[in-house]
């Protein structure tokens, strides 16, 4: 019955793809739940368990959801040696492993999170995505002061939603130390897709080095971990470029004192990636048996990187994104911020091994585990491709001028209103019919389409929605995206040519019917800005120190926040405690996000019904980004 | 800046605000959620090279270092040169204060003390760093020495990568004065042009031996000025040398 409820829900595409899959769920697996989940898990936790020993595997015991105690989790942070990516590492763990143990949490039932200091310095635990009062949310210097030295500290909340999620430090650079774990929240319903396994594959990456020392090499030479700048060498051998086109490029960007190969700050040049806390060579392996079906949770644990996740031979059905359930959408390969999450589903085929990639962003190293049916398995690992290049869509470039006719005539199709404008949008305006509904409503008929086929750079590039105005945020800011971009259909960086289907924003509908219809009464605009060379990152071109007070939210309003990245990188922007649905042209199906990565040049708007009083945190993902200065408090009240 | 009122006031005996944390809306006894501002620093050795000319050798040093927070750092600029096995022909000190005014520029405002040659002079100064357009490194400054004497100096480097270790740097050096001062030999005019080419090799960001030409050629005045002291007024050197910074 419960079934049926679920898929009353379901649009009618989506009911398609879960009637085929209506399976009972595999006897098998609930036996070895049986045993394995419940108190004894928990008492586990407490143990010293090496990240290698681990599976990672999720278990669902449902006898959990209906006991009246909270469910109890000691958990505590220490500062040790330890073995990791293939050396002795001075890390910081929680209960002795990175990533922290999996905890898995249900809906509707209280969580009593125990959480012990036994450092020198103080520490914190924030629950990424989950919606708490806001004492619990974790964020020292926002709404609790944190947890010092040899205290603990009691989080206790009601747990009311479900998915993957994960948690981690909010103090200093602590989350590069190894202060974060997954956590899965498993939902009361039954899952609305039956699957026979079910992991966690959590990325993130690791140096040997100090993160504060990382910090400062970074503030004395932005592009000191970025070894794949321009070179004179590459007018001589491979890539697609003429010798030309390439000196014309590299002037291009000298011109404009940036560099079209800042793609990530910090590089598999000190990183090692790591998958479930093994390097490549510890190949963390997820077991099936032949003819299973095999449900990954990726999260993006990482402090610095985006992954572009792939696995070879297999094609992912991806069923949630930030813990929220969306309509099934199969791809090939998709790229994530860090702190995003995608659960996908995939159907091995045979005994054959297979290898999950997940390569970083500018392509200088990766992270890869497999998925066999045997321990010790493996099959290839790709090689690494070609290192992206940022392009002038990147820089916002207008280039209307530079005879790129065919850029304007595609702009003039999807957003007649707007795109031809001289001027830049008027920020007060509540008047949201010239904005960018202009071409969000159309949907996604309108947009490029960049299923199987090799479109090109151009070719695939999101609308012009918006111009900046004249102010250019004052000098900690480098540039400004001088034309505004619907980037949402745009496949990430580095992927535009790629010769599979790779996911993007508008593939993402979420499953429930559960919208917010209540208009937006208010807009507020933000701009991502920075200063490279500096290393300073903010908002509006402030820097978290310099800004007068929290962003005002009223309690129980519904506001649209526009973002706009200023900025020629990927930055994943976080709300804590309330949802972000991305206006990515759905309708009642926009997604639920609690990261959204903003594209270079990007202007991205978002709904949020301000329903949760107290201060959250806002900021960008990335760790010294944010510790830089890329953070604001949002207050609702 | 509200705070800082607020706390005055309170000492004064008035307790009109509530306080708070600014950016954070937190209560003032709470610590920022980043922590203190940073202030960070660097030192860079740029040029400290050996040179080899027909009839002498040379030294040279040229390196700055920086302390303090985004926008406002405290530079310090130490440059100079002689014969091999001699004390400095020239030596300058600079202390300035450093304020980011655009996205890449600083003014610069400070003192610059000569300790070489003899009389020494102290300068005011009045510099523009940054980069400019094509990536160029740049470092410009005004002086006004204190007989009176108004100078400037234009500096500018280039990293051309040839691989990801191996970097040529061409380097271009003018200085001019807009009155003359004998007892130091500085004629008015442009006194010098210096221009370089030098290749270094990475062993790590921080640490580049080189090796490389440097060009130097004095004008007008100056140029009489040094050869009537017998010293030559342009000189091409091969140059070695280490540029490192930590």
């Amino acid at each position: 019955m419960m079934i049926t409820i679920t898929i009353t829900i379901m649009s009618t595409e989506a009911q398609r793809f879960w009637s085929q899959n209506m399976n009972s769920i595999d006897m098998r697996r609930r036996k070895f739940l049986q045993s394995a989940a419940g108190f004894s898990a928990i008492a586990m936790l407490n143990a010293f368990v090496p990240a290698w020993a681990r599976s990672l595997q999720v278990g669902r015991d449902s006898s959990q959801f209906d006991a009246a105690d909270p469910l109890v989790f000691d958990l505590a942070i220490r500062e040790h040696q330890l073995e990791i990516a293939g050396g002795m590492g001075n890390g910081m763990s929680i209960n002795n492993t990175i990533p922290g143990p999996l905890l898995e949490w249900y809906e509707g039932r209280d969580v009593l999170l125990n959480v012990t200091n036994r450092m020198t310095a103080d520490t914190s635990i924030h629950w990424h995505g989950i919606l708490l009062p806001f004492e619990m949310d974790g964020v020292p210097g926002v709404t609790f002061r944190g947890i010092k030295p040899e205290t603990t500290f009691e989080y206790r909340f009601p747990v009311e939603q479900s998915g993957t999620y994960w948690y981690h430090s909010h103090s200093g650079l602590q989350e590069q130390s190894g202060v974060y774990g997954p956590l899965v929240v498993h939902p009361r319903e039954p899952e609305p897709l039956s699957y026979d396994r079910d992991y966690v594959v959590m990325l993130s990456d690791w140096t040997f080095e100090d993160p504060h020392d990382v910090m400062r090499n970074l503030k004395k030479m932005s592009d000191y971990y970025n070894y794949q700048q321009f070179s004179l060498t590459e007018l001589y051998g491979k890539g697609d470029m003429s010798r030309g086109e390439a000196i014309r490029m590299k002037l291009a960007w000298d011109r404009m004192r940036m560099m079209a190969t800042d793609i990530l700050d910090i590089t598999g040049a000190t990183y090692t990636y790591l998958m479930n806390g093994l390097h490549p060579a510890g190949n963390w392996t997820g077991l099936f048996q032949a003819g299973e079906r095999v449900r990954l949770r990726f999260i993006n644990g990482s402090a610095m990187s985006y992954f572009n996740v792939r696995i070879p031979g297999l094609p992912m059905t991806v069923i949630a994104a930030d813990g929220q359930n969306v309509q099934p959408v199969e791809t090939d390969e998709f790229q994530f911020g860090v702190a995003e999450t995608y659960d996908v589903i995939v159907e091995p085929k045979g005994d054959a091994a297979y290898t999950i990639m997940a390569e970083a962003m500018d392509r200088s190293g990766f992270a890869a585990g497999t998925l066999a049916t045997q321990p010790g398995e493996r099959a290839q690992i790709p090689s690494l491709r070609e290192r992206p290049l940022l392009s002038m869509v990147d820089m916002g470039m207008d280039m209307s001028g530079m005879g790129m006719d065919h850029m304007s005539m595609s702009e003039s199709a999807t957003a007649p209103d707007q795109s031809t404008g001289s001027g830049a949008i008027d920020h007060s305006t509540m008047d949201h019919s010239t904005m960018n509904h202009g071409a969000l409503k159309q949907g996604p008929s309108v947009r490029p389409m960049h299923q199987g086929h090799n479109m090109g750079d151009m070719a695939s590039v999101g609308p012009v929605i918006a111009r900046h105005s004249s102010d250019n945020h004052g000098p900690g800011n480098i540039s400004v995206a001088t034309v505004q971009r619907d980037r949402l259909g745009e496949r990430g960086t580095g992927l535009a040519e790629v010769d599979h289907r790779v996911l993007v924003y508008t593939d993402l509908r979420r499953l429930a019917d559960d919208f917010d219809e209540r208009p937006p009464t208010r807009e507020i605009e933000l701009h991502l800005t920075g200063h490279m060379e500096r290393y300073m990152w903010s908002f509006d071109g402030m820097q978290f120190h310099e800004v007068n007070g929290p962003i005002e939210f009223e309690y129980g309003e519904r506001l649209r926040l526009t973002m706009v990245n200023d900025t020629m990188m990927n930055h994943p922007i976080h709300l804590h405690g309330m949802w972000m649905e991305l206006e990515n042209g759905h309708g009642a199906h926009i997604p639920r996000k609690h990261t959204i990565n903003m594209m270079p040049a990007a202007r991205t708007s978002v709904l949020i019904s301000a329903d949760a009083q107290g201060r959250w945190a806002f900021h960008c993902h990335l760790l010294y980004h944010m510790d830089m200065g890329m953070f604001r408090v949002v207050r609702v009240s | 800046m509200t705070r800082s009122i607020c706390t005055a006031l309170m000492l004064l005996g008035f307790t009109p605000c509530v306080l708070a944390y600014e950016p954070a809306g937190t209560p003032p006894d709470w610590d920022p959620p980043m922590g203190p501002k940073m202030l960070f620093w660097q030192v860079l050795g740029d040029r400290l090279e050996t040179g080899f000319d027909d009839d002498v050798n040379t030294y040279v040093w040229d390196a700055q270092a920086w302390y303090g927070g985004d926008r406002t750092r405290a530079w310090f600029k130490t440059e100079g040169e002689g014969e091999q096995g001699k004390s400095p022909e020239s030596a300058e000190l600079q202390v300035l204060y450093s304020r980011l005014i655009a996205p890449f520029w600083d003014w610069q405002i400070g003192i610059r003390h000569d300790f070489e040659p003899n009389p020494t002079r102290t300068h005011f100064v009045l510099g523009l760093q940054g980069v400019v357009p094509y990536e160029f490194e740049w470092d410009s400054a005004l002086f006004v020495s204190d007989e009176g004497d108004v100078s400037a100096r234009i500096e500018a480097e280039y990293d051309l990568n040839i691989t990801q270790r191996w970097v040529l740097q061409p380097r271009f050096e003018l200085n001019a004065a807009f009155s003359d001062d004998p007892e130091i030999r500085l004629g008015d005019g442009v006194i010098s042009t210096e221009l370089g080419v030098r290749l270094r090799y990475h062993f790590r960001r921080e640490i580049a031996p080189y090796i490389g030409i440097a060009w130097e050629q004095l004008y007008g005045d100056t140029k009489t000025f040094a050869k009537d002291v017998g010293e030559p007024s342009s000189t091409t050197s091969l140059v070695l040398g280490i540029r490192f910074w930590f």
